[in-house]
């Protein structure tokens, strides 16, 4: 059994990515690979959806960090979607609802990204 | 991997790989309900050893994995402290400043919030350097009902 992964999948131009298991400083590069290879192929909208991710610690939300300045410089946007109350918890201990846009749900996620090209 | 953890001991010790953060959550998870926190509690220490260890693997053994990590649970009435213990880098603890989350943001630094979710969640962080001896953190929560 794998602790953690990722699995992608696209609506229109946005680019789904869900995590799965549990995400700490010995998983964070398997999502940092992930990222990676899509900024590699110009994909720049993100909804990530954390529905099945159980546990995230720092070294998770820092992976985030690392690549959300470059994803906006390409007007795209990595938004939230999911996330159950213990994972929330630490998001919002370390600030990031005032950084990220965080949805109940991947579909008015992925609705805010055609929103957005208005 | 270490996949047999003697839960039934008040002592772990690992090897300083983060493979092995999931059998340290386990054991803590173990012993945390023993003692009888809530799940939201648990969780919080949990979380809080994790980002001690991390920092210690990252750190003070620069992600190097054959070093040992000696993770002690000590029970003084209604407190819960774990005491970590490494033998890498020495370091000043008082250079672990209580961080600005603001501006922590503004310059969308990576890594460092591990010591802030400890000393949030956490009642008590203590840390204490021993130059080239060895490094100790504290980490207390008290069991309020």
């Amino acid at each position: 059994m794998t602790e953690f992964n990722t699995s992608t999948k696209n609506i229109g131009d946005v680019n789904v990515v869900y995590l799965k298991g549990f995400l700490d400083a010995h998983t964070a590069p398997i999502l940092e690979n992930a990222f990676s290879s899509l900024v590699e192929q110009n994909k720049y909208k993100l909804v990530v959806n954390l529905k099945d991710l159980i546990y995230i610690s720092s070294a998770g939300l820092g992976v985030f960090m690392a690549f959300i300045e470059k994803i906006r410089e390409h007007n795209g946007d990595i938004k939230l979607s999911s996330m159950n109350e213990k994972v929330f918890n630490i998001f919002d201990l370390l600030g990031f609802p005032l950084l990220y846009e965080i949805f109940d749900n991947e579909e008015d996620a992925v609705k805010k990204f055609s929103g957005d090209k208005k | 991997m270490n996949k047999s953890v003697n839960l039934n001991s008040n002592k772990l010790v690992v090897k300083s790989s983060t493979a092995n953060l999931i059998t340290i959550r386990k054991f803590i998870n173990s012993k945390a309900s023993s003692f009888g926190f809530t799940e939201n509690e648990i969780e919080d220490i949990v979380i809080s050893v994790d980002e001690a260890c991390t920092n210690i693997i990252e750190h003070s053994y620069n992600s190097k994995p054959n070093f040992d990590l000696e993770i002690s649970i000590i029970l003084s009435k209604n407190k819960f402290i774990i005491k970590i213990v490494d033998y890498g880098e020495s370091f000043e603890p008082d250079t672990l400043k209580d961080m600005d989350i603001e501006l922590y943001h503004k310059q969308r630094r990576v890594g460092g919030l591990g010591v802030y979710l400890m000393k949030t969640l956490m009642d008590e962080v203590k840390y204490k350097s021993v130059k080239n001896k060895y490094n100790q953190v504290m980490l207390t929560k008290i069991l309020t009902n």
